[in-house]
């Protein structure tokens, strides 16, 4: 089987069709291992990796945990509360005295852009961010992707419309590169004022109106809202946004009958997506769940170059 | 004190508009004579500079030496000689220290610490005490202690009606002020231009309108008040439209602009992989910004080239790069940095002339020095260059305790070989007297 030839993943902009092609693709026989009654593979036995999470989590760092557990490894978990952070250690000072144990692999989520860089040039480990600002979460771009390619059984022309806060979204920026370089057609919506400056760079259209953003789309993705936007002023209320751009079932009319929706969680009910549709036989929102788990022990096993069963 | 015979050197001297092969005697910390055909005193040091460009001491007015307060960061010393090292004879250094040099005592303070270093240090007064942009500082008194101008450099002084009354009043004094134009609400929590890039990255971006608007709101002021007001560290293209239209009303407004503007764009942030060392304010701008600053240079809208020399500690840019501090060192790049580019001729009449002048007496004029010129009486500060030499930039070898520089590796044509302050050989061949 393949590897992956880089030590690090620290964003989908700078991997290829081809990689993520081989992640998905491996990503599915570790959904089968998901399937079995006793989820454990000896794979990654002996092998040791740091979860790293300076920022509050839940489904991602227990789904990085389980695929751990699954594929075997040791691992052990920080926490931010918990951490050096706040006992001003650096952070390449906290890593390297956890390397220096043995450690092979980090996963980390912070809440600085360019963090996972950081530490990726501070460190022999391999490097996989789980989040950095507002930079990139491509382990969450890779297990959206998975999603809507069990489903729909492809990526290449479909159409995927994400709606909401773009401009400080990394799940947002991992799904536009990746999405993109596996040919899909991209859209956004939102207020101008949760755009990214110069959103042309992305090579996606912005559209203020969902109904006009939807027409003939496969996917809808919701992205989560936080409170502290509305606080800095970049709209009024979020009654007004989910009046103006909440995901709705009489919005998406236009959209193809066999429309998937999507959210990254957690979802604030009735803001971004009504609960209805959330809870819609069209909501894979637990799929995507699941399908986190397998992309990343697909990505553990394609990093640490797991050895053959 | 031996006399000093410089000969055989081509002389550069914008301010008298010389630019030929002559020596030069010193005595005494005096320029004594600059003729051709002079012959050494018996008891000079006679330096050939056959091959050698001979210049007016180079003036660096934007400097930040961190002492007091920070002198793990940089000191007198140490800044002073990483300035020799760069053929600077001359610092305005700002007043962002702790405690913030908003008073006489602060003023003396500079001076007496410098006294006798490797370079003339002269000290900017804060604009307002304690930087708070609140109330105005004894710009008077401080001015009679000897400090040059005023700023709140670092800061801007965001309440109109105080730069209003702080440049009318510096106006009574015959004294500049020295502006950081940045609207600090546009610019809140940013930590690089705003642009692609920084949406590309995900990091907050500081948009241009941030330092236009400022910018043109000074202007306007300075229009209703008279005085002198100084723009530090110019990095959009508006802000060169705007101090262009200005000068053309005939106000009374100077500028200065940063090698690491000239040079460097917001790609960089990106292409170094989120290194620390490209962060800076005002930011890394884009190449449109970039071929503005030059075209404002050429033209003379940019009066001077300054190094904004922000040292800071290693440790303190070996972080995350939100939590990393603002600032590049400069003193012991711009020199060799700017020569190549006269020496590259990437721009198209950008003349060695042209640079010595910006570099020299276009400082010395704004901020009123004494200096920035060669000839019989001027005090004896002189920078001897070499236009073939090959430098390498390399931190590790500087006289700065710092360390923060995003040109490290670059291979550059041109150096400065020796730095003469005061009739006094301050840097010979890179090495820094003791």
């Amino acid at each position: 089987m393949q590897t992956l030839r880089r030590k690090d993943i620290l964003g989908l902009e700078e991997i290829s069709a081809e990689e993520i092609n081989l992640i998905l693709e491996t990503a599915r026989s570790m959904r089968e291992i998901m399937q079995r009654k006793i989820k454990k593979v000896p794979t990654l036995r002996g092998r040791s990796v740091l979860n790293l999470f300076y920022e509050p989590s839940t489904r991602t760092k227990a789904s990085f945990e389980l695929a751990q557990k699954y594929m075997s490894a040791d691992s052990v978990s920080v926490a931010g509360t918990s951490s050096s952070l706040v006992k001003g250690e650096t952070l390449k000072d906290t890593v390297r005295n956890v390397e220096i144990m043995g450690i092979e692999c980090v996963i980390m989520r912070h809440p600085v852009s360019g963090s996972s860089h950081y530490l990726a040039k501070n460190v022999e480990a391999s490097v996989i961010n789980a989040g950095d600002g507002m930079h990139e979460h491509p382990t969450q771009g890779l297990l959206d992707m998975f999603t809507i390619w069990e489903k729909k059984g492809r990526l290449e022309k479909l159409k995927i419309a994400i709606v909401g806060d773009i401009r400080h979204s990394r799940v947002a920026r991992s799904n536009l590169w990746g999405l993109q370089k596996m040919g899909a057609e991209v859209v956004v919506v939102g207020p101008p004022t949760l755009m990214p400056p110069d959103l042309a760079v992305f090579g996606v259209k912005h559209f203020v109106d969902i109904e006009e953003a939807v027409e003939n789309a496969d996917v809808v993705m919701a992205l989560r809202l936080q409170k502290e936007r509305q606080e800095s002023g970049l709209f009024p209320s979020m009654r007004e946004y989910a009046e103006l751009y909440g995901v709705t079932a009489q919005r998406i009319t236009r959209a193809k009958d066999d429309l998937l929706i999507m959210h990254p969680g957690p979802i604030n009910r009735g803001i971004e997506i009504s609960s209805e549709l959330a809870d819609s036989p069209q909501s894979v929102v637990l799929e995507q769940a699941a399908s986190g788990v397998a992309i990343r022990m697909a990505l553990l096993y394609l990093l640490l170059g797991g050895i053959k069963e | 004190m031996k006399p000093i015979f410089i000969t055989g050197g081509r002389i550069i001297d914008p301010a008298s508009n010389f630019d030929d092969n002559a020596d030069i005697l010193i005595n005494e910390g005096i320029v004594e004579k600059v003729e051709k055909g002079l012959k050494p005193p018996s008891d000079a040091e006679v330096i050939d500079a056959a091959g050698l460009v001979v210049t007016p001491g180079l003036i660096d007015i934007h400097v930040h030496l961190r002492d007091p307060g920070q002198e793990y960061k940089e000191d007198i010393k140490s800044g002073t000689r990483a300035a020799a090292a760069g053929g600077f004879t001359a610092v305005a250094v700002m007043a962002n220290t702790e405690p913030v040099g908003d008073d006489p005592s602060m003023i003396h303070y500079t001076y007496e610490k410098a006294a006798g270093e490797a370079a003339r240090v002269y000290p900017l007064g804060a604009l307002t005490k304690g930087l708070e942009g609140k109330e105005m500082a004894e710009l008077g008194r401080m001015k009679n202690a000897g400090a040059v101008g005023f700023s709140d450099d670092g800061r801007p002084v965001v309440n109109g009606s105080i730069m209003r009354n702080a440049l009318h009043y510096a106006s009574g004094i015959n004294a500049p002020v020295i502006a950081h134009e940045e609207d600090p609400y546009l610019a809140a929590g940013g930590v690089m231009h705003e642009g692609a890039v920084s949406s590309v990255l995900g990091l907050k971006g500081m948009p241009s309108a941030a330092e236009e608007a400022m910018l043109a709101r000074d202007l306007l002021i300075l229009k209703l008040t008279g005085g002198h007001l100084h723009i530090a560290h110019v990095s959009t293209a508006g802000s060169v439209e705007l101090v262009r239209e200005a000068k053309a009303e005939g106000l009374n407004v100077t500028a200065e602009v940063t090698p690491h503007h000239l040079l460097l764009t917001d790609r960089l942030v990106k292409n170094s992989g989120y290194n620390t060392n490209t962060k800076v304010n005002p930011p890394l701008r884009t190449e449109l910004d970039r071929q503005a600053l030059w075209a404002g240079l050429l033209d003379d809208t940019i009066d001077a080239i300054a190094s904004d020399h922000a040292p800071h500690h290693p440790d303190d840019k070996d972080v995350e790069y939100d939590f990393a501090p603002f600032g590049i060192a400069g003193l012991e790049t711009t020199l060799p940095l700017m020569l190549d580019e006269v020496a590259s001729g990437r721009i198209k009449k950008f003349t060695l002339p042209l640079l010595v002048k910006k570099l020299t007496s276009a400082p010395a004029r704004i901020l009123n020095l004494p200096g920035g010129t060669i000839k019989a009486g001027s005090p004896a500060d002189l920078t001897i260059i070499d236009l073939k030499r090959e430098f390498i930039i390399n931190p590790e070898t500087w006289y700065s305790k710092s360390r923060n520089t995003p040109f490290t590796g670059k291979r550059l044509t041109g150096a400065p070989v020796y730095t003469i302050v005061d009739g006094l050989i301050k840097m010979k061949e890179g090495v820094v007297s003791e």
